[in-house]
């Protein structure tokens, strides 16, 4: 901006103060993407959509959860998996757009027909965890819920 | 003045949607009172849940919001740009808006459109309930060309003069609405309707999605700017003083038009289907309109506090106490000056959400619905309370009949909704999801998905909620007692929209057209949205349908 010289300084500064503050919170979220390793769920092209659930133990410690959602459930509905594991989630829908969020957790997905998505967690204490549905998704919505039991 | 031609539009525009929000409120109440689990059951009085959550974010978020935004914008245009309105175009457009509701309104109500206004595809509505909407967004559109002769004209008869600052304030809405409205009308018109009649086997519910939230968060912005232009340039008024700096409300009306769209993804962080380069790409860019709104901040702090001191403020904070906080004289500051208040921290909780990283623990908990109660039930709807009033009283020729009331309701709203939003922030932080009937399932005690820490903040939201329900009611008593009033051509004849001076009043060449802007805009716009959208059809998702 050329023009910018005819601004008077007290204003100058209003727009610099608030070009800092808006750098230093992107500045904030870049380390916790980079440094902390915190993603967003990005493009999964290489799973087919699926039509059974299942949970795979692949290794001690790792497991891969193919979750099917669909009007009024998950499939499979409990997940068990042992303390100190890995489990990848792959997530698709059958019917219409629903939502997996596991409770007390990073994993908070969107399950939509036709395409799979993918998130990655780590599961360090025992316990059970409530697997929500947080899209609406019809006159069942309330009732969809599964479980993610964290045995010791 | 506000062309007479022009008045009775004007106040059927005002009129008929605070009719329909007394639906809108009264869903609104409901909400929190089956969600904190007072009332557990799938329906009430008839009418279910998920129809009322629908009738709510329809007639609160999308019929109430245009059809103000089309009257303010009236009657901005018609008193800054001198009669600039073609009122035969405006009465088409205002005609277009009442039929699209009413068209809307049948399927919401029969139980055939139980789909959020967000559309949900592939959840099946009646396809009336789709034509009807386009019926309300086309009628904005020709309300919005009724201006555009208008101005032209204007600039042509009034050479080297700036556009004044309000109507370009309004005419920014529009561009970011017109540019916004085109995705959704694709989607609505290609791909649900000839769906929701058969005529096509299904949706490519990826694209769909994509095309929504391309529309979903500059309709934010065209929630909000109707309320900058009132901030900018009639709150200082009301203060006493003057805007602190013309320059700066071009600036960030501009800026709106540039940054506003290119950034939907950051609804879909967590959604499969979009690489998450192009969603940190969208990170960054909502960050950059976050600026437009801190510059705004410290402008209009700067303008109460010119204000305050010609009031006789002093000290380095005793002058808030001389703005007209309680004045019955001028009862509409309360509404702007409040709503600046609770959007300090629905601005704050914006940026939480658009925080990439922060998205897994609020995404789609009550928390969003906190969030953003904070802004368009914030300022946007105490500004819409106030200036409806405000207008439809003047161009009427009636005066306020209860100016205490009407000064208490703004207080009464504020303290509701920073009440509501503590308690839903709160289960959402806990991962109660929004948008749920949680009185029959997670907050129904004999249930096994009871979640009992979920309740305190369901309850608190539930008082807030329903300080927010009474709000409304005390406001539609000042309305209705006002417009029984008598009536005085005087004042009818007299009536302004009132308007500040600038304090700085600087000439800078880059903000008075707004040609550069826009292109500029659907540059970013490009970019942000070729490679995803390439992205999204090269991958050939199947079409679904429910």
């Amino acid at each position: 901006m050329n023009s910018a010289p005819s601004i008077p300084q007290v204003e100058r500064k209003v727009l610099v103060a608030s070009l800092i503050l808006a750098g230093a919170m992107l500045a904030l979220i870049a380390y916790a993407a980079i440094r902390l390793g915190i993603s967003v769920p990005g493009c999964v092209t290489n799973v087919k959509p699926f039509e059974e659930g299942e949970l795979i133990q692949v290794a001690p410690g790792r497991y891969e959860a193919h979750v099917v959602a669909k009007k009024w459930s998950f499939i499979p509905n409990l997940l068990k998996v042992q303390k100190g594991s890995v489990v990848d989630f792959y997530v698709t829908s059958k019917d219409i757009v629903h939502g997996l969020m596991i409770d007390g957790t990073d994993v908070n997905l969107m399950a939509l027909p036709g395409v799979v998505n993918y998130v990655q967690a780590r599961f360090d204490k025992p316990g059970k965890h409530q697997i929500i549905c947080h899209e609406y998704c019809g006159t069942g919505h309330h009732d969809m819920i599964g479980t993610l039991e964290v045995t010791p | 003045m506000i062309q007479k031609n022009l008045r009775g539009i004007i106040l059927v525009e005002l009129l008929f949607p605070l009719v329909l929000l007394l639906f809108g409120v009264y869903h609104g109440v409901l909400q929190v009172l089956y969600r904190s689990g007072v009332i557990q059951d799938l329906e009430f009085a008839g009418i279910n849940y998920y129809r009322g959550l629908t009738a709510h974010g329809v007639i609160n978020a999308i019929v109430l919001t245009t059809f103000f935004a089309v009257a303010f914008g009236n009657a901005v245009i018609s008193q800054q740009l001198k009669h600039a309105v073609s009122a035969r175009a405006a009465l088409a457009g205002a005609a277009l808006m009442v039929l699209g509701t009413l068209v809307a309104a049948g399927p919401i109500f029969a139980g055939k459109a139980d789909v959020l206004y967000t559309f949900y595809a592939p959840m099946r509505a009646d396809p009336l309930f789709y034509i009807g909407v386009v019926l309300l967004v086309v009628g904005s559109w020709v309300s919005f060309w009724a201006w555009i002769p208008g101005y032209l004209r204007w600039r042509k008869e009034h050479p080297g003069q700036k556009t004044p600052l309000a109507a370009v304030g309004i005419f920014a809405t529009f561009i970011i609405w017109q540019i916004c409205t085109l995705p959704v009308a694709y989607e609505v018109l290609v791909q649900l309707v000839p769906w929701s009649l058969g005529w096509t086997s299904g949706v490519n519910v990826v694209l769909s999605r994509l095309l929504f939230w391309f529309f979903g968060h500059p309709l934010v912005y065209f929630w909000l700017l109707p309320t900058y232009v009132m901030y900018y340039t009639m709150m200082p008024r009301l203060a006493g003083g003057k805007l602190y700096s013309d320059f700066y409300g071009r600036l960030v009306f501009m800026a709106f038009i540039v940054l506003s769209s290119p950034l939907g993804l950051h609804h879909q962080f967590t959604e499969p289907a979009i690489s998450s380069g192009y969603k940190a790409l969208h990170a960054v860019l909502t960050f950059l309109v976050a600026v437009p709104s801190l510059v705004t901040a410290f402008t209009l702090a700067a303008s109460l506090e010119y204000g305050a001191r010609q009031n006789g403020g002093n000290g380095l904070f005793a002058w808030w106490g001389k703005l007209p906080h309680f004045d019955k004289e001028r009862w509409l500051f309360p509404y702007l000056f409040l709503g600046l208040v609770i959007f300090i921290l629905g601005g704050i909780t914006g940026i939480v959400n658009a925080s990439y990283s922060m998205s897994a623990l609020v995404h789609n908990t009550s928390w969003i619905p906190a969030h953003f109660h904070l802004t368009v039930a914030g300022p946007v709807f105490l500004a819409i309370l106030g200036m409806s009033l405000y207008l439809s009283l003047g161009l009427l020729g009636k005066k306020c009949a209860a100016p205490g009331m009407a000064v208490a309701v703004p207080y009464v709203w504020t303290l509701g909704v920073f009440i509501f939003s503590a308690g839903l922030f709160y289960s959402g932080l806990h991962g109660a999801p929004r948008r749920t009937n949680l009185g029959i399932s997670f907050l129904d005690s004999t249930s096994n998905a009871y979640r009992p820490d979920w309740r305190i903040g369901e309850y608190v939201g539930a008082v807030g909620g329903i300080l927010m329900g009474l709000a409304v009611l005390l406001f539609v008593y000042v309305l209705v007692r006002s417009l029984a009033s008598a009536r005085s051509a005087q004042l009818a004849n007299s009536f302004a929209l009132p308007v500040s001076e600038p304090y700085h009043d600087e000439d800078i060449r880059v903000v008075r057209n707004f040609k550069p802007w826009v292109v500029a805009g659907i540059v970013a716009i490009l970019i942000s949205y070729v490679p995803p959208l390439v992205q999204v059809l090269s991958a050939n998702y199947p079409l679904v349908s429910e």
